[in-house]
């Protein structure tokens, strides 16, 4: 489980990001973490990640203080930059030398991803495209084995097939151990892959709710022109309609539409979570 | 596999069950693969997939045998028509039945179709 406790961050001299931020995130869950650009999104993962240092309050990950960095944790965290380098090695030599910090890394899991995504092992990793590198590091982060799998942005330079691939690959390495956060531009690439909608804006947590709850409490409707305003809870004009975010009156679980969520929530997210305050979802 | 309908994605795949059932795809007593290869077929969510054996368990439809897996009930094909026609009756009869007022068409005017189809006629 990952803990962040009342948690107080600014960076030098600027005003500050985190007041009073708390975010517990539980095993066997994919999260979503979602906001604009300059939201916290990268603060708050390297925040859970050990390398940012709260200016006061506790993020606790696996039960150790991540600002300790204990190696012991260290070897159950792996993060995904959006920007990244690697050296001018061979796949090989970079898994030789970084996986032993790994207590659980499974060659034979990383070699079974590796070729899913069409990686030959004797590249040279500078010589890789940057969508190539980036499967590159997904591969070599879920075989780890890592409990905590921190992505930013995994889809960002991935083909078409790759994507494909890409949720596959997370679907299968899935366990009730682990807990995957993505923070992500690109909601269509995974909608269908998150389970949990954490959504930061101003560095403030203002959205925080499971798929399940979601669809059963909100529906999202292709036109709401016609809809009595009080069920509206959200509207966008989208090309000569009304697309629009609506109290869920029909008893059926809708499916979520997460960038019209993300719009809505950002817009009226006191009115979207009044809608959901007196209602108990059980999972 | 893509989604539309503004149903939760969860009953959008136990739709694809209820196909497989009654094309005869799966019988009764079989096998229906695993929550796991689901989602990964899929590109869902386990989490997703589970909600949807739950609610097919729930129906009456699968059942689970501990540690082995998820087979299709002895009157799964039976109990899936039941659930087929409730739907049909009840969510796309009424559309429909709109559609041929808005658009004009009266009962006699779909007979000739339907006596181009003799299976619709019990004989």
């Amino acid at each position: 489980m990952v803990e962040l406790k009342n948690i107080h961050f600014r960076y030098k001299k600027k005003k500050p990001l985190f007041e009073n931020l708390n975010l517990t995130l539980q095993p066997g869950f994919i999260y979503g973490l979602l906001g604009k650009n300059g939201a916290g999104k990268s603060s708050l993962l390297k925040h859970i990640s050990g390398l940012l240092y709260p200016d006061s309050g506790q993020c606790s990950v696996f039960g150790f203080d991540a600002s300790a960095r204990k190696p012991a944790m260290l070897e159950d965290i792996y993060l995904i930059p959006e920007e990244f380098n690697l050296p001018p090695i061979s796949l090989r030599s970079y898994v030789k030398t970084n996986g032993v910090f790994y207590s659980r890394f499974s060659y034979n899991q990383l070699q079974a991803y590796l070729a899913e995504f069409e990686l030959p092992e004797d590249a040279k990793l500078s010589t890789l495209s940057y969508g190539q590198k980036k499967k590159f590091l997904i591969a070599f982060g879920l075989a780890t084995n890592a409990r905590l799998l921190i992505m930013d942005e995994p889809t960002n330079g991935l083909d078409i097939p790759s994507k494909s691939q890409f949720r596959k690959i997370m679907v299968s390495a899935l366990d009730e151990e682990k807990i995957v956060v993505i923070s992500t531009h690109q909601v269509r690439d995974l909608e269908n892959l998150i389970d949990n909608v954490v959504v930061l804006e101003n560095g403030s947590i203002i959205f925080n709710r499971n798929i399940a709850e979601i669809s059963e409490k909100l529906a999202f409707e292709h036109d709401v022109a016609d809809m009595p305003a009080a069920e509206v809870l959200y509207a966008e004009e989208m090309r000569g309609r009304k697309a629009g975010i609506v109290k869920n009156a029909a008893g059926h679980d809708a499916r979520v539409d997460l960038e019209l969520l993300f719009n809505g929530v950002i817009r009226n997210a006191a009115g979207i979570n009044e809608h959901f305050a007196s209602y108990k979802y059980e999972y | 596999m893509e989604f539309r309908e503004n149903q939760a994605i969860y009953l959008q795949i136990a739709n694809r069950f209820f196909e497989n059932i009654l094309q005869k795809k799966w019988g009764s007593g079989d096998k229906v693969p695993s929550i796991r290869d689901m989602a990964v077929e899929f590109e869902v969510n386990p989490n997703t997939t589970m909600r949807t054996f739950n609610y097919l368990q729930d129906k009456g439809i699968i059942y689970n045998k501990r540690g082995i897996g998820y087979f299709l009930a002895d009157d799964g094909f039976e109990k899936t028509i039941a659930i087929k026609r409730e739907q049909f009756l009840e969510e796309e009869l009424p559309v429909f039945f709109k559609n041929m007022q808005l658009l004009g068409i009266k009962l006699d005017d779909l007979k000739a179709y339907i006596s181009a189809k003799p299976e619709l006629n019990g004989h």
